[in-house]
C-alpha cells in the first residue's frame, strides 16, 4: 500500500504523537467513565471518546504561538494539546493542585502557558473569545492561529453567527473548528440544525469551509492543515465541520435512551477513530503491532498515576474561596 | 489646565493612554464611522462624538468600527485582553447589556477566577447611561448596579470632567475588566482639566461639600442636582455633607462611615432604581455596620419602580430632582 497523497500527509513521528493522544484520550475517559460509575467523581464530565481524531488532528498543526479554545468536553482537546495528565485529572476531581486550582473543574481545563483556552459555561462564546486572541496575534504580529472548537449545538447560539461574521470582517487568523457529534444533549442535530449542515454556514460568512469524517484521523489532519496554513498565511478565518461520533452519554449518567438501540454499538463497530489510525500505521507505515502494544502499556501506566495522584490529592485550600478574584486588588 | 468638555476629557484620556501604551486598541461601533463608504472616513467618530480624530492618530488598527455585533466583538475584547491587550471597548447603550450579559458577567469577570488565577483580563468596556434625552425605556437606564452585582468586575461612575479623565486613565491601566459608565446628560459639562495625563485611584470617594448635619451619597448626574440642593439646604440653614463615591466597586465605605458618624443621618441619591440598586445597597451597608450612629431613617431618593418613559412629562417625574432630594434631606432632618 501507499501512503494517501495529501498536502499535510503526516509524518512517521507525527502519527506516533497522534496515535498517542488519541490512545490516551480513550483509556483515561474509559477509566473516568468507571470512576464515574464508582462515584468517585465529584462533579459532571463530559467524555469526549469518540472524536479523538479531531482534537489530534488539530493539535498536530499547533505550536506554542497558537490558541486552543475548547469546549465543555474538554478532556480530550486538553489532553491533545499537551496539558499535564496529573493536573488535568486533579481539576476534574476538583484537588489542590489541579490545572485551575479545582476552581473550574472538568469544563474548564485551562492551562495559560499552553495558550489552551478553558471552556465557557454558556457554550458558543469560545468563538468571541477566539477572534479576540487572534487580534491580539496579528497586533503582535506573532504568525499564529486561534481555534476556536465548537459543538454542533453551540453552532445555534447568535454569538457563534456573530463571530463568523466577525472574522470575516475583520480577516482573523481564526479556524472555527466545528465537532459535530450529532447531538446537543438529548436533541439529534437532524432536528436542531436547518439545513442540517454546518459547513455550509461558512460561505454565507465569506469563510472557506470544509466537512470531513471525524472518524478519519488523515482526512481531519488534512483539513485542519490547510485551514490553519490558511488563517497562518494571511488569508482569513475558516470552517471546518468534523463529523465525530460520541460513544458515551452527554454528561455521566445519561441513561441516553434518545438514542436508537444499538446506535451506540453500531458507532463503534464502523466509526472508531482509533481502531483505523491503529490498522492504517500497521499497513501503511510499518508500525508493527508490539510498538503499538508497546506506547498502549506505557499509556496505560501514566493513566494509573494520574488517577492514583488525583484520588490522593488534598482537597482545595479553603483560602483559595477569596482569591483571584481580582489582579489588582488596591481599593477592594 | 483648560476648559474642557466631559466628552473631550475623555476623549483625551483615551488618546494618552492609546500613546503611552501600543496595547490599547479601540473595539466598538463607529467609532471612526465611514468603513466601507464612499465619503468621508471618521464621520462620527464614535456615536456619542467620543473617539473624534482617534482613527488619524492611531489607525484602523487600533480603532476597530465593528458590525453591530455586540455579543462578538465584547466577547472578543474578552479574549484579547486575556491574551494580552488592554481593549477600551464601546457598548453604545448600557440598555444594550442584554445581548452580550454572557460575554461581561460571565465570561470577562470570572475568568481570572474560574481559572485559578492563571490569567487577568486588563479590559474596559465604556458604556453610557441616563435619562433625560426622551429617548425611551430601552435607552435611558442607568444598569451600574448590575455590573456591581458581579465580583470580578469594577464598576466606575464619574460625573465630572476631570474625574472623567483620570478614572478612565486608572481604567485602562487597571488588570480588572472595568464598566465606564458615562452619563449622556454630562457631556457637554464643561471644567478647568489639566492637559496632562494623570489618574484617580478607584475606591475613594470625593467630598463634593463639606456641611456636618446631614451625610448625602450621590452618583454620576446625580451628584449634580443634589449639589443644587444641597446648596439651596444651606440658604435654609441646613448643612450637608455631599459625598461621590466615583466607583461602586471598590465602594469607598470608609469616607460614607466617617461621615455618618458625624451626621447620624444618610440620603442616597441614584438614578439607578429603587429595587436591587446602588441606593439599596448603599443603605444595607450603613444599616449593618453603623446602626448605633443612625439618628434618623435612611433615605433613598430613586427613580420610581418603572420602566423610564420618553415623553417629557413624564421623564421629568422619573429622574430624581432638587426638589425630592430636599424633601427627603428634611424628612431626616425632623427626627
Ligand atoms: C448558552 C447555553 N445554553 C445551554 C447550555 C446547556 N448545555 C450544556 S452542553 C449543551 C449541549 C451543547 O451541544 P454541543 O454544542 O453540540 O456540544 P456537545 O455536548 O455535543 O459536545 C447544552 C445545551 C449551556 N451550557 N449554555
Ligand atoms: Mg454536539
Amino acid at each position: 500500500m501507499t501512503v494517501s497523497r495529501t498536502i499535510y500527509a503526516p509524518s512517521r513521528e507525527g502519527l506516533r504523537d497522534a496515535y498517542g493522544a488519541m490512545q490516551k484520550i480513550r483509556c483515561f475517559e474509559e477509566r473516568l467513565h468507571a470512576e464515574f460509575a464508582a462515584g468517585r467523581v465529584p462533579s459532571s464530565v463530559h467524555l469526549y471518546a469518540g472524536q479523538e481524531a479531531s482534537a489530534a488532528g488539530i493539535c498536530a498543526h499547533l505550536g506554542a504561538q497558537d490558541y486552543l479554545h475548547n469546549t465543555h468536553r474538554a478532556h480530550g482537546p486538553a489532553i491533545a494539546r499537551g496539558a499535564d495528565l496529573i493536573a488535568i485529572t486533579k481539576e476534574i476531581y476538583l484537588r489542590a493542585g489541579g490545572l485551575c486550582q479545582g476552581k473550574g473543574g472538568s469544563p474548564h481545563l485551562h492551562d495559560a502557558r499552553l495558550r489552551l483556552i478553558g471552556a465557557n459555561g454558556g457554550v458558543g462564546s469560545g468563538a468571541a473569545l477566539a477572534c479576540g486572541s487572534a487580534l491580539a496575534i496579528r497586533h503582535r504580529q506573532e504568525n499564529g492561529v486561534a481555534v476556536a472548537l465548537l459543538g454542533d449545538g453551540a453552532c445555534n447560539q447568535g454569538v457563534v453567527s456573530e463571530s463568523f461574521n466577525l472574522a470575516s470582517v475583520w480577516k482573523l487568523p481564526v479556524v472555527f473548528a466545528i465537532e459535530n457529534n450529532g447531538y446537543a444533549e438529548a436533541t439529534a442535530t437532524s432536528y436542531a440544525i436547518a439545513g442540517d449542515n454546518l459547513a455550509a454556514r461558512g460561505p454565507a460568512f465569506g469563510m472557506p469551509s470544509t466537512r470531513v469524517d471525524g472518524a478519519d484521523y488523515f482526512a481531519v489532519h488534512e483539513a485542519a492543515g490547510v485551514a490553519i496554513e490558511r488563517a497562518r498565511s494571511g488569508g482569513g478565518p475558516s470552517l471546518v465541520e468534523i463529523m465525530a461520533p460520541r460513544f458515551y452519554g452527554h454528561y455521566e449518567g445519561d441513561a441516553q435512551k434518545y438514542r436508537a438501540p444499538g446506535e451506540v454499538a453500531e458507532l463503534r463497530r464502523t466509526r472508531d477513530c482509533l481502531t483505523r489510525l491503529r490498522q492504517r500505521m500497521i499497513d501503511e507505515y510499518q508500525f508493527s503491532t508490539a510498538e503499538i502494544d508497546a506506547m498502549d502499556a506505557e499509556i496505560g501506566v501514566d493513566i494509573d498515576r494520574a488517577f492514583a495522584e488525583a484520588a490522593a490529592a488534598p482537597p482545595s485550600d479553603p483560602a483559595l474561596l477569596m482569591r483571584d478574584i481580582y489582579a489588582d486588588r488596591s481599593g477592594l | 489646565m483648560s476648559v474642557k468638555s466631559y466628552r473631550a476629557a475623555i476623549r483625551e484620556a483615551l488618546e494618552h493612554e492609546m500613546q503611552r501604551d501600543p496595547d490599547v486598541v479601540l473595539i466598538g461601533q463607529d467609532l471612526a464611522g465611514g468603513a466601507g463608504g464612499g465619503g468621508e472616513d471618521d464621520a462620527w467618530g464614535g456615536p456619542m462624538a467620543v473617539t473624534k480624530g482617534l482613527v488619524g492618530k492611531f489607525g484602523r488598527e487600533r480603532v476597530l468600527d465593528t458590525p453591530v455585533s455586540e455579543a462578538a466583538s465584547i466577547g472578543a475584547a474578552v479574549g484579547a485582553a486575556a491574551a494580552g491587550l488592554r481593549p477600551v471597548a464601546e457598548l453604545m447603550f448600557c440598555d444594550f447589556i442584554g445581548v452580550c450579559c454572557d460575554q461581561i458577567l460571565n465570561q470577562a469577570a470570572k475568568y481570572r477566577y474560574t481559572f485559578g488565577g492563571q490569567d487577568q483580563v486588563p479590559l474596559t468596556i465604556r458604556t453610557t447611561i441616563g435619562a433625560g434625552q426622551q429617548l425611551g425605556s430601552q435607552h435611558s437606564q442607568a444598569l451600574y448596579p448590575l455590573f456591581s452585582y458581579f465580583p470580578g468586575l469594577k464598576v466606575v461612575v464619574p460625573a465630572t470632567a476631570y474625574d472623567a479623565k483620570g478614572l478612565l486613565a486608572t481604567a485602562i491601566r487597571d488588570n480588572d475588566p472595568v464598566i465606564f459608565c458615562e452619563h449622556r446628560l454630562l457631556y457637554r459639562l464643561r471644567e478647568d482639566v489639566p492637559d496632562e495625563s494623570y489618574t484617580i485611584p478607584f475606591g475613594e470617594a470625593r467630598i463634593v461639600e463639606e456641611g456636618g448635619d446631614v451625610t448625602v451619597v450621590a452618583l454620576s448626574r446625580m451628584v449634580h442636582v443634589a449639589a443644587e440642593a444641597v446648596r439651596a439646604l444651606r440658604e435654609d440653614g441646613i448643612d450637608c455633607d455631599l459625598i461621590d463615591p466615583r466607583t461602586t466597586t471598590p465602594l469607598d465605605t470608609d469616607t460614607i462611615f466617617d461621615s455618618v458618624e458625624a451626621t447620624g443621618r444618610l440620603v442616597i441619591v441614584d438614578e439607578a432604581g429603587p429595587r436591587c440598586g446602588t441606593a439599596s445597597d448603599i443603605a444595607a451597608i450603613v444599616a449593618e455596620e453603623m446602626f448605633n450612629a443612625l439618628r434618623a431613617p435612611i433615605r433613598r431618593v430613586t427613580p420610581p419602580y418603572a420602566p423610564v418613559p420618553a415623553a417629557p412629562e413624564l421623564e421629568r417625574s422619573y429622574v430624581p430632582d432638587a426638589s425630592r432630594i430636599i424633601a427627603a434631606v428634611r424628612s431626616v432632618m425632623e427626627r
